[in-house]
Parts: structure tokens; sequence; C-alpha cells
């Protein structure tokens, strides 16, 4: 069973960041087609969130097709992302990479780069919300 | 049941001061509703108009459809946990679920029990001498044994040190999702505030400053940044609602039910903690955002 | 709700029961053997006539631990209204308010006037039944002594059961006292909001309340009866000359056995107070002379009294009158707990 974790400094949304972490350990294979995600009480007691928040973030899984709920048993995992992108992973880390050394040969210093990529994927990611 | 609490034009006067003036609000039931605002703003007062401790002097409320205290069923649907969690210093914790027990016909002796055995409280142990942190636990479970639909809590976690706030926290969150509760909280501690609300109510100087769902509050709030201009200069029909400047930059924040589209200034997004601060009126630092090539 | 009040008022409960039970023993022993001693003395069932009897025994008893149980039974009753009041009433609300636990009850579901009424009833039940047990308890223990007091034995310092110290303490009227200092003590207690100040008002006006209504009210309760007769010069016992103009004041004796003399005045053929002034006769010594003058005056004595036989109409009275006035306090209370929202 999945653990959740909450990063209330990362800017990003509780719901998404629960979204997120399902799809990432789907992705490493430590979440399987047919197990059970916590219920939203276990994760709105550890977590000391609102469970709104929780049945949000299972909604959104279960509109992308990650995982079903089942009334009166719990939400239950119905695809996995293992190895389904794992090529795609190492494309975009060589390009990000390259990117990085790019910035480096610019002159800017580690902080500046990492300003500038937070900056870039937040707006994107709120053009994508709107 | 699909509102938690109605008020119209509520007001609350003592002797020669309104502690509440011209509150009109419509919180929906299904939902973690946080009443926040500085000390003395009449967070108290609202709370205890809603459960009927006090009568309004202008104006109506409803909770759950009906007039709050009006009568024992009314009184069933409604939980109150009040400021510094009072509890009976000479009665035991036993006593106290024998008391729920005998107070409330819709009383969960079971689910007290078990709370009672998580908490690992003795239930010989006089609630006097226990810890702030324990007799809060003690007086939630009061409150939630009596299976209510609305929960109202007055600063429950204010006197309490952060891991007993953080357990209160879990186990509030817990039994919400577990109960179906609608709870009604207020704090004048903002820091837990996004993980744990999803409707919002700021109330300062005795008056509702702003009222709504988190999420349409953190969508229509923007933080404009931009070269040293006056309110004018700002897209049109966004309200403004703190503003600052320095020599060279001007920075606004602004409610706006339409998307920011005037390329003259940067909107940024604005967390819920500075959002309420900055309705809170004071002079708290706005988070900087980043020039950056967009 | 019941469970909570009797929770609350278990430990007050204790302590009255232990008291009540103590001073059930002390009297039962020496009730006993009071009851025997009034026999041997010859007053068993004697209604009339016995006068010389009763007053024997009356003094048998002076200066004995039966004295000192008469007054200790007195003042048991005097206190323990004051007590309720006190401990029982003023505390009731007042500390629930005082305490803050108030927005704990009031949030049950049970309504505010439920939780008044539950917590007046109960406790101001145990008030009435802790001053009757108590109050019947001396009450049976003096009997001998009111009875001999009745039928004419001498009075003493204190006097039958019907004279205003001895009264209250008798009968019914202690209940109708407990209720009210209950009921005063509540009501204060929910005005206030603090115990303290509410314990110190009810002791205050509780205290006024029983110093005045044997005064003024009692005697008026019921019409008292009035007697006149020819004065006796030779029964005359108070005799004053004073001041300038010879002023002059006589009274004869009054007795009333076992019953409660309100006033005894000398007055002349004409129907008012006899002043004088006091003749030459009177001044000297010779007190043949002024007993003949006296006796040439025609003057009257007028006797107001409460007869022995309306001892219980009294009871009733007061006590009734005591009761509604509980009663009115009680519906102020729950008045006042209810307007708080």
């Amino acid at each position: 069973m999945i653990e959740f974790h909450l990063d209330t400094r990362s800017g990003v949304a509780p719901y998404l960041q629960l979204i997120q972490q399902v799809r990432q350990a789907l992705r490493l294979g430590l979440l399987q087609e047919g197990d059970q995600l916590p219920t939203v009480k276990e994760v709105s007691g550890a977590l000391a969130i609102n469970p709104n928040t929780v049945l949000k973030a299972y909604r959104e899984l279960e509109y992308e097709g990650l995982a079903a709920a089942r009334p009166g048993i719990g939400t239950f995992v119905t695809k996995t992302l293992a190895g389904e992108s794992l090529a795609a992973h190492e494309q975009l880390s060589a390009d990000l990479l390259a990117w990085y050394r790019k910035a480096r040969q610019a002159g800017l210093d580690g902080e500046s780069i990492d300003a500038i990529y937070q900056q870039t994927i937040r707006s994107a990611v709120q053009e994508e919300r709107v | 049941m699909t509102t938690a609490v109605e008020a119209r034009g509520l007001g609350r006067q003592y002797g020669g001061r309104w502690a509440l003036t011209d509150c009109s609000l419509t919180i929906p039931a299904g939902h973690v509703c946080g009443l926040v605002g500085p000390n003395g703003a009449g967070k108290t007062t609202l709370l205890n108009l809603a459960t009927g401790m006090l009568a309004p002097t202008t104006g109506t409320i409803s909770v759950l459809g009906g007039v709050p205290a009006s009568g024992p069923e009314q009184l069933a649907r409604v939980g109150y946990v009040a400021q510094d969690t009072p509890t009976y210093a000479g009665l035991s914790v036993a006593d106290h679920l024998r008391f729920g027990a005998h107070m409330n016909p819709h009383w969960d002796a079971g689910l007290a029990r078990k709370r009672i055995e998580q908490l690992k409280l003795d239930p010989k142990q006089k609630a006097g001498k226990l810890s702030g942190g324990q007799r809060a636990q003690l007086a939630l479970t009061l409150a939630l044994a009596k299976r209510p639909e609305l929960l109202i809590l007055d600063e429950p976690i204010a006197s309490l040190d952060p891991l007993a706030r953080r357990e209160f926290l879990q186990t509030l969150m817990a039994a919400t999702a577990e109960q179906e509760l609608s709870v009604l909280m207020s704090s004048h501690l903002v820091a837990d505030l996004e993980r744990v609300t999803d409707y919002l109510v700021v109330l300062v100087g005795s008056r509702v400053q702003v009222a709504g769902e988190v999420d349409d509050l953190l969508a229509s709030h923007h933080l404009l940044t931009g070269p040293v201009r006056d309110a004018s200069a700002l897209p049109a029909g966004v309200e403004v609602i703190t503003e600052s400047k320095t020599g060279r930059q001007s920075t606004y924040l602004v409610r706006s039910t339409a998307p920011i589209s005037d390329p003259s200034w940067v909107a940024d997004s604005i967390d819920l903690e500075d959002l309420v601060l900055a309705y809170m009126g004071g002079a708290t630092a706005v988070r900087p955002t980043l020039a950056s090539a967009r | 709700m019941t469970w909570m009040t009797w929770r609350q008022f278990r430990a007050q409960a204790i302590v009255a029961g232990a008291l009540i039970a103590v001073i059930a023993v002390v009297l039962l022993v020496s009730g006993l053997k009071l009851a025997s001693a009034a026999n041997a003395a010859g007053l068993s069932g004697c209604h009339a006539g016995c006068a010389a009897d009763a007053s024997n025994f009356i003094d048998s008893l002076r200066g004995g631990i039966y004295q000192m149980l008469f007054y200790g039974g007195i003042g048991i009753l005097y206190l323990a209204p004051a007590l309720i009041g006190l401990f029982w009433g003023a505390p009731l609300i007042a500390r629930e308010l005082e305490a803050g636990t108030y927005r704990l009850s009031w949030s049950q579901s049970v309504t505010r006037t439920r939780w008044t009424v539950a917590k007046l009833g109960i406790v101001g039940l145990a008030a009435v039944v802790t001053a009757g047990l108590i109050s019947l308890m001396v009450s049976w223990w003096a009997s001998p002594i009111d009875d001999a007091l009745s039928l004419g034995g001498t009075n003493g310092p204190v006097g039958n059961r019907l004279s205003p110290l001895v009264f209250a303490a008798r009968g019914v009227a202690p209940l109708g006292y407990a209720a009210f200092a209950f009921a005063l003590g509540v009501t204060l207690g929910v005005v206030f909001r603090r115990t303290l100040p509410a314990m110190a008002l009810t002791l205050a006006v509780f205290a006024a309340v029983q110093v005045l209504v044997p005064t003024f009210v009692r005697p008026h309760l019921i019409q008292p009866d009035q007697v006149t007769r020819p004065l006796n010069p030779a029964a005359i016992d108070t005799l004053e000359i004073s001041g300038p103009d010879a002023q002059m004041t006589v009274l004869a004796s009054a007795n009333v056995p076992g019953g409660w003399l309100l006033s005894n005045q000398t007055i002349t053929p004409a129907g008012h107070v006899f002043t004088g002034p006091a003749t030459q006769a009177c001044i000297g010594p010779n007190s043949t002379a002024c007993t003949n003058w006296i006796g040439s005056q025609h003057l009257r004595q007028q006797v107001t009294y409460q007869p022995a036989s309306r001892f219980w109409p009294l009871q009733w009275a007061e006590t009734g009158i005591y009761l509604a006035l509980a009663a009115g306090l009680g519906l102020i209370c729950g008045w006042r707990v209810r307007r708080r929202a």
C-alpha cells in the first residue's frame, strides 16, 4: 500500500501532489494493477488534510483511467505506467542534461538555473490548467 | 441539507460595541470551512450565534436549515468544541462519556470507547489532570460521538503544542471523512489552512472581508507586478485588495473573475496563507515573483 | 440530565447524608431518654392542669445536656437552610458559568430550559427533603419539652414552639426556608455568574428575610386574637414613672400558655394607652395608696396574641409564602438562563 506525504512548501496543490505520487509509484512499479489505494479516511487522517482533497485526487485518477472506485470497498489501480514511458524518460533526461550544460556555459549559477526552470514549468502548468 | 450555515445581515451588539456587523454568508455543507481573522474580529461571536449560545441583535442565522439551539433535535445535529475545550475538571474521562451518553439520544458509545482507546487515555483519569492536547481530544471525542451533521470548533488548537496540534487535526480530518461531517472551524493561525479547509471566511473588524471556496479564491486572486504605476493603470474589472510600491515596482493583489490578459502586468498566483494575510490587512511579505522571460 | 445532576451533586449529597445519619443517631438515643423522663414527671397524656409538673420537668432539664441539645437543634435548623443556599444553591449554575463548562453542557442535545429545570428540581428536592428530615427529627426530639412549655411550664429564656426563636426550627417551616434559600442562591448565581459574590449576597439577603418575616409578617399571617379585661391592680408587674411630666407606664402580667404574646397594653376607659401622669400617691414610697389610685382609674388590659392552636395554621401559611417565593425565583432563574441566547 502506498504511503502519501505532503510538501507544504512546494507550491503545488495538495491534490496534485497526491496524483503525482500515485503516478510515480505506478512508474516505479510500487503500485500494480489491482492494488488498493488507501481509503480517503486513512489518507486524510495520516496527512491531516481535507477529505475532499483526497476525493478530488482519486476522481482525477479515475478520469485519467488510472484507478476505479468500487463503492463500499475502496479505490483500486486499473492501469500501470511502468515501462510505458521508460524510453521517453531516457531521451528527456538527455535533453535536460544538454540544456543544463548550455545554461552553465551561458554563465548561470545553480540557483539561477533552478529559478528559470521553476518559473517556466509553473507557467506552463498553469496554462495547461486554464 | 446543502447549506451548513446561512446568515443574512447578522449582527450582534454588546453594550455599545458591535462584535459582528452586517454578516451575510452561505456556507455549504460537506466542506471544512475555516473562519479566520485576528483576535477580537468577531469569530467567537459568530460561532456563538451559530450554536445558539447568543441571540442576534440584528439579522438572522440558520444552521442546517434550523434555528440554532431551538430544540433537542436541532441541538443533536450540531457538535461544538468551545474555545479552550472546556471539560469538567472533577469528572473522569469515563464520566465524561457517561455524561455524553445521557445527554444525547444519538450517542455512539462504541465510537467513543474506540477513540478513547486509540488516544490511550486512562478512563479513570480526571479531566483536570489531562494535558491540554488530551483535553482537546476528549472534547472532540464528545462532540464526534454525538454523531452530528455539523461540527463547530472555536480555536481548538490555539493553545496546543505543535505535535498536539497535528494530532488533533489528524483526528478531525479522519472523523470528517468517516462521518461525512461539515466542519466550521475558527482559527487565528493561518499556517494549517490550505491542507485542512476547502471553504474560507475571513473576518476582520467585525465584518466579513471575503468568503468562498478555497479553489475559487485562489483562482480569482492574482498578484500583479510591474513598473511603478497607480491603480488606474490596472486592467478593467479588477478589485484591488492590497497595493504596495517601491521606487521602481508596483505590486497589487487583485481579485478578478476574468483571467488577466494585460501584458503590461505580470500575473502570479498567491498561496492561501498570503491571501488571508493580505485581507487581514497586515503589511505582510508578498512573495516576490521572478522577472522571467514569458 | 438526571444522571449528570446527580453526579455533580454526589459529594454534597454524601456529606448531607452523613450529617443526617449522625443527627439521627444522637437525637434518637437522647430523644427516647427525654420522652421517658417526661413520662416519669407525670406529663404523658396530660392536656390541662399539669402546669406544676411541667414547670418541674423544665427546671430539671436546665443546665444539662438536654438544654444543650434543645438549643443545638434550633441552631442546626437555622444553619441548614443557609448552608443549603450557600453551598447547594449559589454554585449550582454559577460554577458552570464561571468555569465555562456551560458551553459543554448547552451544546449537548438537552435544551437549556430542561437543563435548568433538572438542576433546580433535583437539587431543590434534595434541599427540601434534607431540611424536612432534620426538622422532623428535631421536632420529634423536642416534643416533650414543647408540650411541657405549652402546658404552662415556666418559659425561661426561650419560649414554647410558637415563640419566634423556636417556631423557625419546628414543623414544616424549615422546608420553606430551605427551598427559598436554595432558589435565592441559584438565582443570584445566575445573575452574578460568579460563585463567591452570589454566596455572600445569598447569606445577606436570607439573613435579612429571616429577621424581617417573624417581626413584620408572621404576626399578621392570621388575624391575632385580642382580649380586653379589667386591669387587676394586684397583678401589676411593671410600673415606671419617668420624665418631667411624670409619664407613667403600667403593665399587668399576661400569661398565654403555649401562645405567642404580641402585645400587652394598658388602656384607659376612653380606649387610649394609659400614660399617667402619676399622682402624688405613686411618687412617694407608699405603694398601697398608689395601687388604690390605679384601681380608681378603671384601667383595662388589652392583650394581643396568637393562641397555641394557631401553630400549624401559621406554619403552613408561612411555609406557603416561602415556597411561593422559591417558585418565583425559580421562574426568574429559568428566564435568565434562557435569555443568554
